[in-house]
């Protein structure tokens, strides 16, 4: 591992991690990037701003979120210690509010009062919708046509939230082709339009700004386990789709050389399938979406179809800090396939009562494998990032049921 | 350092030429490979004939962020048909056997310049006979890395100014600029709204105020009638969605080219031009 004073002071004033991130965006768009980054310092800066958030935080979304010990799921597998923590239970069911919250109060501030958001499976849609309703805003979520069809109970939710739903039909109608139109659509309404982009990836301040707001995951979870344990975890293991709960739990942790961070992405239907969601495993670096990260692409840099059951982790990027943490070895980044996460789900819902999110079902996946050879005293924080209740009818298809 | 110098490249030669002439250039934009290799070349080697006097080609991309569904379209199609770098830069180098003097811009997305190597990509276009670039997701704050390579080689780096472009953003992004400046004449996406022609006059005297470079304008541009008021103010006229517009209409069920698609792109492009021509006079 490459040895820095601390691996928390990216990115640069450019918005770089390394050669990662970066603003590869049109120039109608680099005005808009430059103000919300400017917006966004003054924000940071404000007391009153902080003061905000957290009032939002604790009242409306439920923080913070408990980190609970899963002593069934940790006897059955015999080895280390499983905490979890809870972000299946904020309001709206994921850790995406967190994130929803910051950028709506800092899209008021910035006097914008049409919001756009793109969504994988439905969650960061169902939170952009659910705070625009709370602040009355007109909220417009691009979604890919296969993950509406996924997804049906999300897409309900955004319209009862007064949410407009855009059916993206271009590429493989999932997350990546949701993010153009939505791209597409911001700089078609560059006045009025704030993009509020739903993962730690896109052009420079996103990734940062984003990672900032789940940072909450990750300062909470280190009270909780101090106040628990009396000291820090021995490991941390979280999903990765774009990679904001991930990052919102490790974060907090990467200058604590003795935590082991753990990122599991999804493997689809096997790395060598060539059908999975795997950026860093299965990618190169490459340049989309506004930053230079790992990509799924071919030879000549076209980028490919990603492939997960998990709509949220269908993405073929990831955000670019994960990439530069990725490439200096401070975070291992490993892959499950849908199979495991799927038994995965089934595991700690029979012997947890807790319904996961299938995307979390990746990381309890990883954990699971890990576990067992463990010792007892291996302090893990397994991050549940949402619940599975969106699920249910993908789980009863892969098990050739119907709800 | 390449012997070729921009000042006295393609791209000048043939500003400084229609100053002469006083009239605006028509520029005309198609994607490569659409829809096949041999059907794009053909109507690309027609276009300097039909009256297109500077020739943007399109680099296919699947995720062309900044384009509306004509283009799109135009890039899946020919992906489907096995687009790429080396065959854009095959169908340049069999057009410049042809044609010496039309200046011929490569247009699209970095992430496929990147794939191939920047240097290695400048040095290749430089050979192949491109003139210049528009990298339509590489703004000032990232362009360098593909600058650095397209200068020794000889080659333009056309920027994109809009109607977000004001105030101290202007100076910053001319900074890059050599050939000519694109004014994108609207805030939005390829082949979906028009501007009005008093904005586009006003920004097209805003930009002149900044730079010394020849202007073009596009976005939205789709018949002769509006090339020729645009050509009344700026120094080039874009069109692209209409031309792959008339390509797509001329395509048969299956997505293949139909016999009139030659004679129905030129054929527009011969309007355009008429326009273009006889817009001052």
């Amino acid at each position: 591992m490459q040895s820095l004073n601390t691996y928390r002071a990216g990115p640069d004033e450019r918005g770089h991690f390394g050669i990662f991130g970066g603003r590869f965006v049109a120039e109608t768009l680099m005005p808009l990037i430059l103000e919300v980054e400017k917006a966004y310092k003054a924000a940071k800066a404000d007391p009153s701003f902080q003061q905000e958030l957290d009032y939002y935080l604790s009242d409306y979304v439920g923080r913070p979120s408990p980190l609970y010990y899963a002593r069934r799921l940790t006897e059955s597998l015999g080895g280390a210690k499983i905490y979890l923590k809870r972000e299946d239970l904020n309001h709206t069911g994921a850790h995406k509010i967190n994130n929803c919250v910051g950028q709506i109060l800092l899209a008021r501030r910035m006097g914008k009062k049409r919001i756009i958001a793109e969504t994988g499976a439905g969650q960061h849609g169902v939170a952009t919708a659910t705070v625009c309703a709370l602040f009355g805003l007109e909220c417009v979520i691009y979604m890919g046509a296969t993950d509406i069809e996924r997804q049906a109970p999300n897409v309900y939710r955004m319209k009862m939230l007064g949410a407009t739903v855009k059916p993206v039909t271009s590429g493989a109608g999932t997350l990546k082709d949701a993010m153009n139109d939505a791209l597409r659509d911001w700089v078609t309404n560059v006045d009025t339009t704030y993009y509020l982009i739903g993962t730690v990836a896109g052009p420079h301040p996103y990734p940062a700004m984003v990672r900032d707001f789940q940072c909450v995951i990750g300062e909470e979870t280190r009270q909780q386990i101090m106040k628990a344990e009396g000291r820090l975890p021995d490991s941390l293991v979280a999903c990765i789709g774009g990679g904001s709960n991930a990052m919102g739990l490790f974060h907090p942790f990467l200058d604590d050389a003795a935590v082991r961070i753990i990122g599991v992405e999804a493997a689809g239907h096997g790395l060598e399938s060539g059908q999975h969601a795997a950026s860093l495993t299965g990618g190169r670096p490459g340049v989309l979406h506004g930053n230079r990260t790992y990509l799924l692409q071919d030879q000549d840099g076209q980028i490919a179809e990603a492939h997960s059951i998990s709509a949220g982790l269908d993405y073929p990027g990831i955000g670019p800090e994960h990439s530069w943490l990725h490439d200096i070895k401070r975070v291992e980044y490993v892959s499950v396939t849908d199979t495991e996460a799927v038994e995965a789900f089934g595991m700690v819902t029979r012997l947890e009562g807790i319904i996961p999110a299938l995307e979390s079902s990746h990381a309890i996946a990883h954990a699971a494998k890990l576990a067992p050879s463990l010792p007892k005293d291996h302090l893990m924080v397994v991050n549940l990032s949402g619940r599975g209740d969106k699920d249910l009818a993908t789980i009863a298809k892969a098990q050739g049921e119907s709800l | 350092m390449s012997a070729r110098n921009l000042q006295t490249g393609r791209i000048a030669r043939r500003f400084n030429a229609l100053k002469a002439e006083g009239r605006a250039g028509l520029v005309t934009f198609l994607t490569a490979c659409d829809p096949d290799y041999d059907t794009s070349l053909d109507v690309l080697k027609g276009l300097p004939a039909a009256g297109a006097d500077l020739i943007e080609l399109g680099m296919p991309f699947t995720d062309p962020m900044a384009d509306g569904p004509a283009i799109q379209l135009a890039s899946q199609r020919a992906l489907a048909a096995g687009g790429s770098i080396e065959r854009c830069l095959s169908a340049v180098r069999s057009f410049r056997e042809q044609e010496s003097e039309t200046p011929l811009i490569l247009m699209g997305y970095y992430n496929p310049i990147y794939a191939y190597g920047p240097e290695r990509f400048c040095k290749d276009a430089a050979e192949a006979g491109v003139d210049g670039l528009i990298i339509v997701d590489l703004p000032p704050e990232e362009a360098e890395e593909l600058l650095a390579h397209a200068r020794p080689a000889g080659i333009d780096f056309i920027v994109l100014t809009t109607p977000t472009t004001v105030g101290e953003r202007l100076p910053v992004v001319l900074g890059n600029a050599s050939g000519f400046v694109y004014y994108v004449s609207i805030a939005g996406i390829t082949g979906t709204a028009s501007a009005q022609m008093s904005a586009i006059e006003e920004a097209v005297a805003r930009l002149k105020a900044a730079t010394a470079l020849p202007v073009a304008v596009g976005f939205g541009i789709r018949t002769p009638e509006q090339a020729a008021d645009v050509a009344r103010h700026a120094d080039g006229v874009v069109v692209g969605s209409a031309l792959v517009q008339a390509l797509a209409e001329s395509l048969d069920g299956e997505g293949r080219a139909t016999e009139g698609l030659k004679d129905n792109v030129l054929g527009l492009v011969r309007a355009l031009a008429n326009g273009v021509r006889t817009a001052r006079g």
